[in-house]
Formats: C-alpha cells, structure tokens, sequence
C-alpha cells in the first residue's frame, strides 16, 4: 500500500509540474523579487544591491502614503459593505425562491455582465455620472434641475459606487454557495420548534450563511483595494487609490524600491486586516455545514 | 408566485447590474458627438467609423492572437493542474495548488507591477508576448477552476475498467477521461479568451508600445470627439462576450449532463 501511495504521490506531482513550475518562475518569483528590492537602495535609473530599511521608514513617515492607504482601506470597506449588503438578498433569493431549474438561468444572468468589458462599464459610469451625463440630461430635460449637479462625479462615493456595481457578482456568488449548503430541514425545525420566520432567518439561516458572508467580505474588499481603473478614470484622477500610487512611484518616478516597498506595505496591510477579520469572525467558521 | 418582495429586489438589482451596459448600443447609435440625453437621432456613422479605423484593427488582431495563445497555454497548463489536484494526493499539495490559485485574490496590479520589474530586470523587451506571459498567468487560475469541476465530476471506476481491458495509462487518458471532460476544456477556453480579451492592467504595463483593445480604449477615453466609436465598439464587445458566455455555459452543461451528475449551476 505503501508503495501504491509513494506511485501516486510521484505521479501527481509529475502532473503539476508544469503549471507550478509556471507559478513559480511568472508569480512567485516575480513577489520575491520585488519583496528583495524593497529592501534595497535607489540609485538613478538603477537598484543599488545594499541592504536598508530606508524604504520602509519612509513610506512610514510619508502624509501622503497615510492619507491614500487610508483612502483607499475606507473606500475598499465601504465598497465591500455596499456590495455585500445589496447582494445578500439576490443570493437569498436565488437560494431560496427560484426553482431549481431556473438557476443555472439566474446565475448565468448575474455574472455576464461582469464579463463584460471592465473597462468600458467603468467608463459608462462616467457617462452616466457626469457633467453632461445621463442624470444630469436626464434631469434638466424634465425640467427638474437648471444647472448639472455637479456633486455625482469625480467623488468618493461615485468610485464606491462603481465598484459596488463591478464586484457585484463576486459577492452574490459565494454566499449563494453557502445557502445552498443549509439543510432546510434545520429551518424547518425552528419553525416547529416555534420561533418566527425572521428568528429562524437571525437564528438559524443568517449564522449558517456566515462562511459565504466572509468569503464574499473578502473577496470584494481584496481586489478593490488594488483597484486601479475606477480611480483612475471616475476619480478623474485626483483622488488616487494605492494602486495609483505604486504605479507612479515605479514607472512614472522609476524608484523601484520606493514602489515595491509601497506594495510590500499594501499588500501586508490587506493581509494583515483580512487575517484579523477571520479571526474576529472565526467562531461562524466552525459552523457544522 | 413565492417570495414577491424579493423578486422586485432581484429584478431591480439585474436591472442596476445591465444599466450601463443597456445605455452602450442607446449612444452607439445616437447621431451626436456628445454622451447626453435627449437622443438626436439614428446613425450608423460610429460603426462605419469603427471599421475604418487602422489603429484600431492592429489593437483587435494584437488582443486576438494575445487572447488566442493565452487561452491555449492556459487551458493546457489547468488540464495538469486539475487532473492532479482531483485524482492525485501528494505532498506539498495545498501550498502548490494556492500558489497556482493565487492570483484570483491578488491585485492584479501588484501582478502586473511585479512582473513587470522581473522583464525589464532579466532585459526582455515588452512586446505582445510578454501580456501574453501575463494572461496566461491569470486565466490559469480560471481554467483550474472550471476543470477541476469537469475532473472531481469523473467516475474513477471508468478509468479502471479502461486499465482492466487492456488501456495504457496515456491511452485511458485519451479515450475515456478526455472525451469526458472535452466539454470543460472548451468551456475554460472560451472562458479564458473571454478574460484576456477585456484584460486591462497587465496588458497597460506589459505590452510596451503594442496597443490591445482595452489599452486602446483607454488612450481615447481622454478624446470627446472619439467616445462615439468606443461606444460602437463597446457594443460590438458585448455581444461577442455574451455569445461567448453562452456558448461556454452550453459545453459546461453538456459536460454536466455527460458524466451523470446534479447541475449546480454556474461557474466559479
């Protein structure tokens, strides 16, 4: 048996050789190296090989930095509230109310639009939002405004609400998963038992959902934080999100070790937040599905 | 009719999800240079515009054999991946699959910005087939997904019941599994030239002077006088993505129905 185990084991890591062997030299070599060259110096059009923490002093004591992570942590959390918020009943709904047959339907209809051409959706949003846009016109055209409202563009809540509508699916489906996990007898059980529909949903549903809320909370906030088409174009620019900012100090400043010592930072502040939200959460983790 | 409150709700959510999209062919068509209400009238100006363009056709064939080569490495690199994570056991299993899996949960700018300073590090010039090194990372991932449903879906007893009459290991693979999970495979394909044909981020920071179709989007996005035919364009991108989506979603369930087991339903 023994043997029969070492074969398999053999032949499986055979068969993932190729795609890991691509992960590793494309990603994680990639991570590692810009990781080294945080540390490094930076000389003029070059990286000096020299040990220094330089980088990450700096990015500590830079206002800008301070001002933008948090802008960007604040606008990623109320992306994630928003979508989250508005998702939950979708997902309840095809959980819970569409027939079987009909879901495959339902869910093929919520995700096409996020297939659908990321950038030119953000851009729509633009159109619709702006000075001359689609709710500006709109309005003046029935008379209800003289001048075009200027407060929808070029704002923090227009860039949340652009985000909230591409990352719409990414929360609908994970929690969709996790309802279709419940057993409906358990909420059967609570109706006899005697509580309401709305204890049963607090008591029973809502705490048996929470794995998929959490996977969803993630999984919006995370790619949103490195947004960097919203910002670019809704935010006209002038109100930069992290992402904006790594990429300026590596391309546009060319200080490699500035720029990956601002990733490094980022992506541990991501880390480390979404680690103590699991945990904080970590007893609806243990729920027995 | 159950649950009428909130079938109001989903509706109006599908109906906030397809709003911007529903405006797209509105002002393709709309004979005015300006993104506003009211309508002027119809025109088929933009796309005639669009046609003609020559910049434009360099970005679509640049996206096309981008997004045709990515699909294709990707797709053939997720068979391996998926074929030993549903099958196969062995050591190292989880931290190679998450690392494989990984980019659906990074940024993808600190992706592209990573491998961006290995290129330039290592001296390889940014041209078409660097995105294409980048796509295929990130559709990877995708692939796995899809194929591994089509995979852990296998009955392993075929695949024995192959060895006892005689197949080899390769001839098993090749007349039974393959077959079974064909429609998977066309299904992560698609799926892929899908993903990489809209990707953005890491076509703007690899393809050095090369435009794709986003890229290109985006360079005119700055010039009023142009939204028209992105409008027209956009149009044409949607429906293309959509018939693209269906057909994929038609050889998933396909493959579903193939191998016998419950649909449950969509992909990711």
């Amino acid at each position: 048996m023994a043997t029969r185990n070492a074969a398999e084991a053999a032949q499986g890591l055979r068969l993932v050789a190729p795609p890991l062997t691509y992960a590793v030299v494309m990603l994680a070599i990639p991570l590692l190296t810009i990781l080294a060259y945080s540390f490094f110096k930076d000389g003029y059009l070059t990286v000096i090989r020299e040990f220094t923490l330089e980088n990450y002093r700096a990015v500590w004591a830079d206002p800008i930095f301070h001002k933008i992570m948090t802008r960007s942590l604040l606008v990623a959390a109320l992306v994630t509230l928003v979508t989250v918020l508005l998702a939950f009943p979708v997902a309840y709904f095809l959980s819970f109310v569409v027939p079987p047959s009909h879901k495959a339907l339902w869910i093929f209809l919520i995700t096409i639009p996020f297939w659908t051409s990321y950038l030119i959706r953000v851009f729509l949003w633009k159109v619709i939002l702006g000075y001359n846009g689609v709710v500006n016109s709109g309005l003046k055209s029935i008379g209800l405004i003289d001048q075009p409202l200027s407060f929808l563009l070029y704002n923090t809540s227009s860039i949340v609400m652009t985000l909230a509508h591409a990352y719409a699916p990414f929360a609908i489906l994970p929690i969709y998963v996790a309802l279709e996990k419940i057993d409906r007898s358990l909420l059967e059980a609570g109706r006899d038992l005697g509580e309401s529909r709305a204890m049963t949903f607090w008591r029973v549903t809502l705490p048996l959902a929470m794995p998929g809320v959490l996977a969803a909370v993630l999984i919006v906030f995370i790619p949103t934080i490195g947004d960097y088409v919203t910002p670019t174009l809704i935010g006209g620019g002038k109100i930069p999100m992290i992402a904006n900012m790594i990429q300026s100090q590596m391309l546009d400043q060319d200080n490699r070790p500035m720029g990956s010592a601002l990733a490094v930072t980022a992506m541990l502040i991501v880390a480390v937040l979404s680690v103590l939200f699991l945990l904080l959460n970590r007893r609806f983790l243990r729920v027995r599905q | 009719m159950k649950g009428g409150g909130l079938r109001l709700y989903a509706m109006l959510y599908l109906l906030f999800l397809y709003a911007p999209i529903l405006l797209l062919p509105v002002f393709a068509f709309n004979n005015a240079t300006v993104i506003a209400f009211p309508l002027k009238g119809f025109t088929t100006e933009w796309f005639s515009q669009m046609v003609g363009n020559a910049a434009l056709r360099k970005a679509l064939t640049n996206s096309l054999v981008i997004a045709v080569s990515a699909s294709i490495l990707a797709t053939c690199l997720g068979v391996f991946a998926a074929r030993a994570s549903t099958r196969f056991s062995f050591p190292g299993k989880g931290p190679a699959m998450g690392l494989i899996m990984l980019p659906l949960v990074l940024p993808e700018i600190i992706v592209a910005m990573s491998l961006l300073v290995v290129l330039l590090a290592v001296g390889v010039q940014l041209s078409v087939f660097t995105v294409i090194i980048g796509h295929t990372l990130i559709c990877m991932p995708y692939a796995v997904a899809i194929l591994s449903t089509a995979f852990s879906s296998l009955d392993k007893s075929l695949e024995e019941a192959a060895h006892d009459l005689g197949e080899t290991k390769f001839s098993a693979f090749r007349l039974v599994i393959l077959p079974l999970v064909m429609p998977g495979i066309i299904s992560a394909l698609l799926m892929c030239f899908t993903i990489s044909l809209d990707e953005f981020i890491i076509a703007f920071f690899l393809a050095g002077n090369e435009p794709t179709l986003p890229t290109y989007i985006f360079s005119q996005l700055r010039f009023p006088k142009s939204i028209p035919v992105i409008m027209a364009l956009g149009t044409i991108l949607v429906l293309m993505s959509i018939l693209l989506l269906a057909t994929a979603e038609y050889f998933r369930r396909r493959g579903v129905a193939r191998t016998g087991t419950q649909d449950t339903g969509g992909f990711l």
